[in-house]
């Protein structure tokens, strides 16, 4: 039997706003527990909200770059549920008129190739406060610094076929939040939290199958461990004759596994209705065009452009283009050194490989664009071999001095001295009697060992083509 | 002093023949001998007023005062008022000690008046007779077996006691105006949006709205035009220029149009209530206006809807009274499902249980659409029909109650008969419109004297107006000086 995974998910994005969504107390992450939260946010009786215009402005941003219908009237809803950390008993949130309506976002897979995937909806809410169950000898701690910040939680169609997909799908729009500058994005602080709707049926099929919804999941990685463990269980439940049952499921990293949370059938019923303290947010032709103004150069206009502009494959157009950090930054480097191609290639390989390494994000890079420019640069108009140039981009990670003064100091400078190279091949030449003998009985590969030995005694900084037509010139007899 | 009304309190004041301190130390001494008697205050805040009336003399004698300075208030206790009690007349609130002031509080306090405390009401301003308050009934000071009326049964029954000058109420569905008329004094609800709700515990947002409670129209209009206008903390609250309210209070009434709704005068009307306000209507006529019948086809609707919308908004308003974070909490719960139902099965009277259910109910998956989307089509329907009336008159006149004021206990097995009392003010809330209560009679077949009140009703953001007329009626006619024995 050939199965078929069908998943929707669900992002809440935490918007980066200075303060929460109706209340004026500060957003900022890991202050201590309850001192950003006003009266409002401890739901003190005869407080009222007031809608913070940034936030809306950002889910509007998010609309527009997902080329979606804005919302022209959308309605604030109160969601009915008791919880010690929903200080009010409800959460106010969007239902039948969202800010940000249908649009949609192009994934590209590992083959190149690229899908659209349908977006039904983003709507604006507010987060809950935090339950604390340990250290409180069998009571709970609450903690409302969180409780009404901004999200915006962003519902994708049942498009996404795979794990992988899915993957992309969270990527690409984590790249596009991150571009608009609308939140951090940092799955590991819970700014940026997946909910997946997962359900499977033979392929061809054209019903939909029973689905599970997997909560919380906090890391890319997670989210593709996630689905494919939950795709395979509910494929071995059905073949051995089971029925999957409707509810929520949370994913367990450390076992690898999903189980069961709670029935969807025993669910809550959220009593929504319009959230009567607040009027309908009305936006006209004006504020989308302001916002649109703001909009800057998102990553598929972006990569287009550099494949265009610098030449680039579309892979490397694309790497360099997944955030806007970094394709801000290469685009310095590139403005130094004005080698695109070189610019690229150090970018992402040898920079990208140092910030994996370190954990480290382009912003908080040890070597400046402006730096890594510089060391381009000396490549280019060969001052230094592209192999020295490894030796000093290692001693750039190790110093905040430039190129030009790792290459002074250490002596690094390329030698294309025509009469310095004449003496080292001669050297080299009367040195190996024996492998001069069997290349001129024609025995080609032995040139290799003397490029070898002569860049050995350069210490590498021969120029590389004036060696190997010297070498060639001298060896002939 | 008999007439102690703003105006004539603020004249005294202001020719030195009383000090702020003095007239304060009078009204705490009064309330001291009759509050027993009436329960209107569940909370006197003697220290606080003797500061405030200190400093109003200070701001006088400096000359930085207006009409309300030094004039003696009570608030409903509704109203948050910081570092005092504010109970909304519930045990679940029996130990709240707010920090904050509501906006209505702050701008009186900012004018100088003097607090004297907080207001007796229907518990969470849920009832039409202030039986349902966890400190007790109030006692209407015309005949104290009777109700002074709710839910802002104690402001109304100390102003008719004077046992203060003016106080604030909220109305949702005429907790303002039925008092008003039981007691005998002028209840002014503004329009929806005129006045901050900020600090006004809620009930029903898209309902509530605070006003004056007072002795005349002009007092009504000094208290406007001070707790009116935008507020930046409410985002329900307009952002339109507020008129000064006095200033139009003389303006002639003649060629005034006046609408009599036909379904006010149909059956179910007291007697001596539709001879009152013929008799009113009488004067108005007297004074230039002229009267017709109009059509409010919708009006027998307002309270079925009232009552799906009301609870369906308190439902969920008092979701945040769970026992968490301040407020009543049950002794020793075993877990949190224990902590929340005792927390609000004992903290919550009666009629509020009943109204959270309802709401709960009406809200539910599979009754939403049958309830509240219903409701929220025939609130549509009631403001048409006003629309169309004030298309063709420029205030409605009508009765506030279909009979004076009843006997305590009379009518608490019976809250549909109790809910029908508000049939000739819900409508208005649902309109979002101003309306007055004025004093047009006094009935006298039960051996006492009982207030009668009749309901002026303005079109949209019509305050000015409303207030006009009620004003013109009283400089012609003397009900609203008439005061029971304390």
């Amino acid at each position: 039997m050939v199965w078929e995974t069908v998943i929707g998910l669900e992002v809440h994005v935490q918007l980066a706003t200075k303060s929460k969504l109706f209340s004026g107390s500060s957003t900022t992450f890991g202050a201590a527990p309850n001192t950003q939260a006003n009266i409002f946010d401890l739901a003190m009786p005869g407080t009222l909200p007031v809608l913070n215009a940034e936030a809306l402005r950002m889910a509007v941003k998010f609309g527009l770059a997902i080329d979606a219908e804005i919302g022209r009237r959308s309605v604030f809803d109160r969601k009915n549920y008791f919880y010690p950390d929903l200080p009010k008993g409800y959460q106010v949130s969007q239902l039948e008129f969202p800010t940000v309506g249908k649009g949609q976002l192009e994934i590209t897979l590992e083959d190149g190739s690229t899908r659209s995937i349908g977006i039904t909806r983003a709507h604006m809410e507010e987060d809950a406060g935090k339950s604390l169950h340990e250290d409180f000898q069998g009571q709970s701690g609450i903690d409302l610094n969180r409780a009404g910040t901004p999200l915006l939680e962003i519902v994708s169609e049942p498009e996404l076929r795979n794990a992988k997909e899915a993957v992309a799908y969270l990527k690409k729009l984590h790249s596009i939040i991150r571009y608009l500058g609308i939140s951090d994005g940092n799955m590991a602080q819970g700014s940026m939290r997946c909910d997946a709707n997962v359900s499977v049926r033979k392929k061809g099929a054209t019903e939909f199958g029973t689905r599970t919804e997997i909560k919380n999941i906090n890391s890319f990685r997670f989210v593709e461990k996630a689905i494919l463990h939950e795709a395979q269980r509910q494929i071995d439940l059905i073949e051995d004759g089971g029925r999957v049952v409707q509810e929520t499921r949370l994913y367990d990293a450390d076992r690898d596994e999903t189980r069961s949370m709670r029935s969807k059938e025993v669910a809550n019923d959220y009593r929504y209705f319009p959230e009567p303290d607040l009027l309908p947010v009305v936006i006209d032709e004006v504020f989308i065009e302001a916002v649109c103004k703001e909009l800057p150069e998102l990553p598929d206009a972006k990569c287009a452009r550099f494949v265009e502009q610098y030449t680039l494959s579309d892979y490397d157009a694309g790497v360099l283009s997944s955030s806007r950090a970094l394709a801000d930054y290469y685009e310095q480097v590139v403005g130094i050194c004005g080698d695109a191609k070189l610019s690229a290639n150090w970018v992402s390989v040898d920079l990208q490989a140092v910030l994996n390494k370190q954990d480290l994000e382009v912003e908080d890079s040890p070597i400046s664009a402006e730096r890594l420019g510089g060391l381009i640069t000396r490549i280019k108009d060969q001052t230094i071999s592209s192999k020295i140039a490894k030796t000093v981009f290692e001693a750039m990670l190790e110093s905040a001095q430039s190129a030009d003064e790792i290459i002074e100091s250490q002596g690094l400078k390329q030698v294309t001295d025509t009469g310095a190279i004449e003496k080292l091949v001669d050297e080299v030449i009367a040195a190996n009697p024996e492998q001069v003998e069997q290349y001129r009985a024609g025995k080609e590969k032995v040139f290799a060992f003397f490029i070898g030995q002569a860049m050995k005694v350069s210490r590498g900084k021969a120029n590389p083509a004036q060696l190997n037509d010297l070498l060639r010139e001298k060896l002939k007899g | 002093m008999s007439d102690r009304t703003v105006a004539a309190l603020s004249r005294s004041l202001a020719q030195g023949e009383v000090s702020s301190v003095e007239l304060t130390r009078d009204y705490l001494s009064r309330i001291a001998r009759h509050n027993s008697v009436y329960n209107a205050y569940i909370t006197v805040t003697e220290e606080l007023a003797l500061a405030q009336a200190a400093e109003a003399d200070a701001r006088r004698a400096r000359g930085e005062h207006g009409p309300l300075t030094g004039v003696p208030i009570a608030h409903k206790d509704i109203f948050c008022t910081r570092d005092v009690l504010t109970t909304c007349a519930s045990k679940m609130l029996g130990n709240f000690v707010s920090p904050y002031d509501a906006t209505v509080v702050e701008r009186l306090n900012a004018a100088g008046t003097v607090t004297l405390g907080k207001t007796n009401m229907d518990e969470f301003a849920m009832g039409s007779s202030n039986e349902t308050s966890f400190f007790g009934a109030v006692r209407n000071p015309w005949d104290t077996d009777r109700v002074p009326g709710g839910s802002s049964g104690g402001s109304a029954a100390a102003v008719a006691a004077d046992l203060c000058a003016i106080a604030t109420g909220t109305d949702t569905g005429g907790s303002i105006r039925q008092p008003a008329a039981f007691c005998g004094v002028t209840g002014f609800k503004p329009s929806y949006g005129r006045i901050s709700r900020w600090g006004m515990i809620a009930f029903a947002s898209s309902l509530d709205q605070a006003g004056p409670i007072c002795k005349s129209a002009e007092d009504a209009a000094l208290m406007m035009n001070v707790i009116a206008g935008a507020d930046p903390k409410d985002s329900t609250c307009v952002d339109a220029p507020v008129p000064d309210y006095t200033a139009t209070l003389n303006d002639s009434l003649k060629g005034l149009r006046i609408g009599v709704p036909r379904q006010h005068l149909a059956e179910g009307l007291g007697k001596e209530v539709e001879q009152a306000l013929q008799e009113a209507l009488k004067v108005f006529e007297s004074l230039g206006a002229t009267v017709k019948e109009i059509d409010l086809p919708n009006n027998h609707l307002s309270v079925s809807a009232y009552y799906v919308v009301a609870p369906a908004e308190a439902s969920a308003n008092l979701s945040r009274f769970d026992g968490v974070r301040y407020g009543y909490r049950c002794e020793n719960p075993v877990n949190l499902e224990d902590m929340y139902k005792r927390s609000r099965g004992e903290g919550f009277g009666a009629e509020v249980k009943r109204r959270i259910m309802v709401g709960t109910y009406a809200l539910s998956a599979g009754y939403y659409d049958a309830y509240y989307l219903k409701a929220q089509r025939i609130r549509r329907l009631i403001k048409q029909d006003f629309d169309k009336a004030f298309a063709e008159v420029d205030v409605i006149i009508g009765p506030t109650t279909p009979h004076t004021a009843f006997k305590v206990g009379e009518k608490n097995d019976d809250p549909v008969t109790m809910y029908l009392e508000d049939i000739y003010t819900i409508g208005v809330n649902l309109a979002g419109l101003p309306g007055v209560s004025i004093p047009a009679g006094l009935s006298s077949t039960s051996g006492k004297r009982l207030p009668i009140g009749i309901q002026l009703v303005g079109s949209d953001f019509g305050e000015a107006r409303l207030l006009n007329v009620a004003h013109q009626f009283q400089q012609h006619t003397d009900w609203h000086l008439q005061r029971p024995e304390v």
